[in-house]
């Protein structure tokens, strides 16, 4: 099984799904000559040509207008939207359109399409590069979004979204690219969209997150086992639909949450989860349910000190955890 | 008494006020042998500010008094000791059988005294009974607790808490069901039948380590004396109004005159506490006497015969039956003046001045009439001199010439007291249970209640009332 990084995983799955499939093609600002600004599509172009991975101009609404309507006539396209953050000029084809297509057509239309979106901070990319812009679509019956953590959740769940038949947002996160290096299989699999994952079992508190947060909250945890605090870490993986099988039982585990994301808490994927909580297991409950958030200042700073001071840390979730427990 | 496990817990002065320093033990409450629960008083102090009763920081029995009635202890010195029962929970919790033999009995000795107070405080001990929790958070149970408890049929107050506050957590009542709960129950609530393997599991039960910091944190809430005199009041708020700025308002600059009154009259309302009295005079014999002697007195002496004169000439002789009146507070003793300086409140337009007439007890009245006469002419001529304003002891103040009928006057500190002559008005007053018509007059008095009390200032005023009473047609001015 080779290690790969992140970045290297979610090639892979477009490589592989390209591979399988030639009615799966890449489209985006700059992922052709240049193989994208993170290298994300590195080499593809030289594989499968212009026809398959095609340089679009810097138009986010025709990268998604023109994917939804090749989607819509039977192709598979991943639409690249450089940052998340200039993924809004897009957001009326996604939300309006590929959301819908499918319920306005009654079943005759379909819309096949993934939109891929680097979301996070911590890359001193200051305002425009480093938005978590998933509450944003979170809300839109008719899409799905995913947010992997891992290397190996990144190719599952690009290859699982490539395959769907709805309109995915697939956001992955540029601190992991290559922050994270991992075993990937380069075998075929798939990570099925709307399963959360158990990524740590524990007695004491348990942790909620989804996307790079997590990789803090397994650091905390480990570091709070020593002193006797066991956490029981939930990723959620998929965002849209959320699992709430999964939220419930991992809530009854321990009767103490704590909901973690890098978007920020007022209208946060964290809201939502928390009410599933409050609805689902009222008696279950031994402390209030916590939320650890970016805060709600409008965008992320990019001088280094206020840019630490906005992001989540393993510091920041080892007191909240601890805190948690100790309640 | 003396009970091998038994700890000896030294129990200092509390900081009763945020200024005090020191405090003087009054009376012993508790008695060296004697149980104390926790708050209750032990002590009576005195301070000079409050007089309090100093409630216990621990439950126990009294040990050594370190400090004799009377004496003055810094804040934080040890005052006594008192034994405290050592910690394990064996000793401090002691069987449901102690408990009612010893509910029936005097207690005597350390181990008969925790069951005394379980006997009339069963809140008290079963909150005794676990680690104790102090905090707000020890009673409020979460869903999770509450729904478990409900399952298992448990009390859940019976489960000690190792969360915030000493709160229960779910992973409280789990463990305490895991351990057998119901047996655990027995040493803490002496209700079950308490088995010897119980009450040893009891004993092991560990304490996580990680909750030792916030369940200290939790001790440290507990009231030390009972009080909260260092508690600061909140200031107001005092908003100034925007509008009409320079044209609503003019400003007066404070002159050196004003500054020293507004000065002396704070000092004198922080410094002293006021008390008030008022009585009622028949004036009408003196306005008869006024009367007959004013116009000659004029012609005579070139001065008018005013009422101060015999007011004055009244309080004198009543100041000399009480001399008490004619004193002065000075923290650890009262100085009680020799002279009877009167201090005579004169109004200008824009201040009140008191110049002293000198040993007023040594002047007849007509000697009274003609130095209030040149006082308050110099007063108004601004030419008195610092000497005349000086060794006052006693003031009066004629504030019916400006129409009061009542006043509280503030005390012309340091002085022990002042009395006010308001305005002569001519009344319907019931004499032998007829109405007449008669001339009446209001005094008030200010008292330093440090010095003088109710019982002592009404004799005084009594005395003023039967001197001015008293004034017939035979008195003599000279």
């Amino acid at each position: 099984m080779p290690m790969m990084e992140y970045i290297d995983a979610i090639r892979l799955a477009m490589k592989e799904e390209m591979e399988q499939d030639p009615s799966v093609f890449v489209l985006g600002e700059d992922v052709g000559v240049k193989g994208g600004v993170f290298t994300t599509t590195k080499g593809l172009q030289d594989q499968f040509g212009e026809d398959r991975v095609i340089d679009t101009p810097l138009a986010e609404s025709a990268i998604a207008g023109v994917a939804i309507g090749a989607a819509m006539v039977g192709m598979k396209p991943i639409a690249e939207m450089q940052y998340s953050d200039f993924m809004l000029p897009a957001t009326n084809q996604i939300i309006s359109e590929a959301a819908k297509i499918r319920y306005r057509s009654n079943n005759d239309w379909d819309c096949p399409v993934v939109v891929r979106a680097p979301i996070g901070g911590g890359i001193f990319g200051g305002l425009y590069h480093s938005q978590c812009p998933e509450s944003i679509f979170f809300g839109t019956p008719g899409l799905k979004i995913v947010a992997p953590y891992s290397a190996y959740d990144a190719k599952g769940l690009l290859k699982a979204a490539i395959r769907d038949p709805d309109p995915v947002l697939f956001f992955e996160n540029k601190k992991c690219y290559k922050l994270i290096k991992e075993d990937v299989p380069d075998d075929d699999y798939v990570v099925p969209i709307g399963k959360a994952n158990l990524l740590r079992e524990g007695d004491d508190i348990t942790v909620i997150s989804y996307s790079l947060p997590l990789h803090f909250a397994m650091q905390a945890a480990e570091e709070l086992e020593k002193e006797g605090i066991t956490s029981h870490i939930l990723d959620l993986r998929s965002l849209q639909p959320l699992d709430k099988d999964a939220i419930v039982e991992a809530v009854r585990r321990t009767g103490k949450v704590l909901i973690v994301h890098e978007d920020n808490k007022t209208g946060g994927i964290g809201g939502e989860v928390a009410a599933i909580i409050a609805e689902e297991c009222l008696y279950d409950l031994d402390a209030p349910i916590r939320r650890l958030c970016g805060p709600d200042a409008p965008a992320m700073p990019i001088n280094p000190p206020q840019e630490k001071f906005f992001m989540l840390s393993k510091d920041k979730l080892l007191d909240a955890m601890r805190e948690l427990a100790l309640y | 008494m003396s009970t091998s496990n038994a700890t000896q817990k030294d129990i200092t002065m509390p900081q009763l006020a945020e200024s005090l320093v020191s405090a003087t033990i009054a009376k012993w409450l508790k008695r060296p042998g004697e149980s104390v629960d926790l708050y209750e008083p032990i002590c009576e102090v005195i301070t000079d500010k409050v007089n309090a009763e100093i409630p216990s920081t621990e439950e126990g029995i009294m040990g050594e008094l370190l400090a004799a009635e009377g004496q003055e202890v810094a804040v934080g010195e040890i005052i006594c000791r008192i034994a405290v029962a050592g910690g394990s929970p064996e000793t401090s919790q002691p069987s449901n059988e102690a408990a009612s033999k010893a509910s029936g009995q005097v207690p005597a000795g350390a181990s008969a005294a925790p069951s005394a107070a379980q006997a009339s405080q069963p809140a008290a001990s079963q909150a005794a009974g676990v680690p104790r929790p102090a905090g707000e958070a020890r009673a409020r149970y979460s869903p999770a607790v509450q729904a478990l408890a409900a399952q298992h049929g448990l009390d859940p107050a019976v489960i000690p808490g190792s969360g915030m506050g000493g709160r229960v957590t779910r992973k409280d009542v789990l463990q305490y069901l895991e351990r057998g709960g119901a047996s655990q129950a027995a040493s803490a609530a002496p209700a079950a039948q308490p088995s010897p393997q119980a009450s040893a599991a009891s004993i092991a039960a560990p304490q996580p380590p990680q909750f030792a910091a916030p369940q200290a944190a939790a001790y440290n809430e507990v009231r030390h004396s009972g009080l909260h005199l260092s508690e600061n009041p909140p200031l107001p708020k005092i908003e100034i109004e925007d509008g009409g700025r320079g044209s609503n308002e003019t400003f007066i600059d404070v002159t050196p005159i004003r500054n020293t009154i507004a000065t002396r009259m704070r000092q004198s309302v922080a410094e002293i506490p006021h008390g008030w009295m008022m009585i009622e005079v028949d004036m009408t014999n003196l306005v008869k006497l006024r009367n007959k002697y004013k116009d000659e007195f004029k012609r005579k002496e070139g001065v008018n015969l005013t009422y101060p004169a015999f007011v004055i000439k009244a309080v004198v002789n009543a100041i000399k039956d009480y001399p008490i009146m004619n004193s002065v507070w000075a923290v650890d003793k009262i100085i009680v003046k020799r002279d009877i300086n009167i201090s005579l409140a004169v109004g200008t337009e824009d201040s009140v001045l008191t110049p002293v007439i000198k040993k007023a007890d040594q002047k007849n009245i007509a000697g009274l009439a003609m130095e209030i006469d040149d006082l308050a002419r110099r007063t108004r001529e601004r030419t008195l001199k610092l000497d005349d304003m000086q060794g006052g002891t006693f003031t009066v103040n004629n504030t019916g010439s400006f129409g009061s009928i009542l006043s509280q006057p503030i005390i012309n500190y340091p002085q022990a007291a002042q009395l006010t002559f308001e305005s002569i008005v001519k009344r319907p007053v019931v004499i032998n249970d007829m109405v007449g018509v008669r001339s009446m007059a209001n005094f008030c008095l200010s008292l330093d209640h440090r010095i003088l009390d109710g019982l002592i200032c009404g004799r005084f005023l009594q005395r003023v009332k039967e001197n001015l009473e008293g004034y017939s047609m035979d008195t003599k001015l000279y």
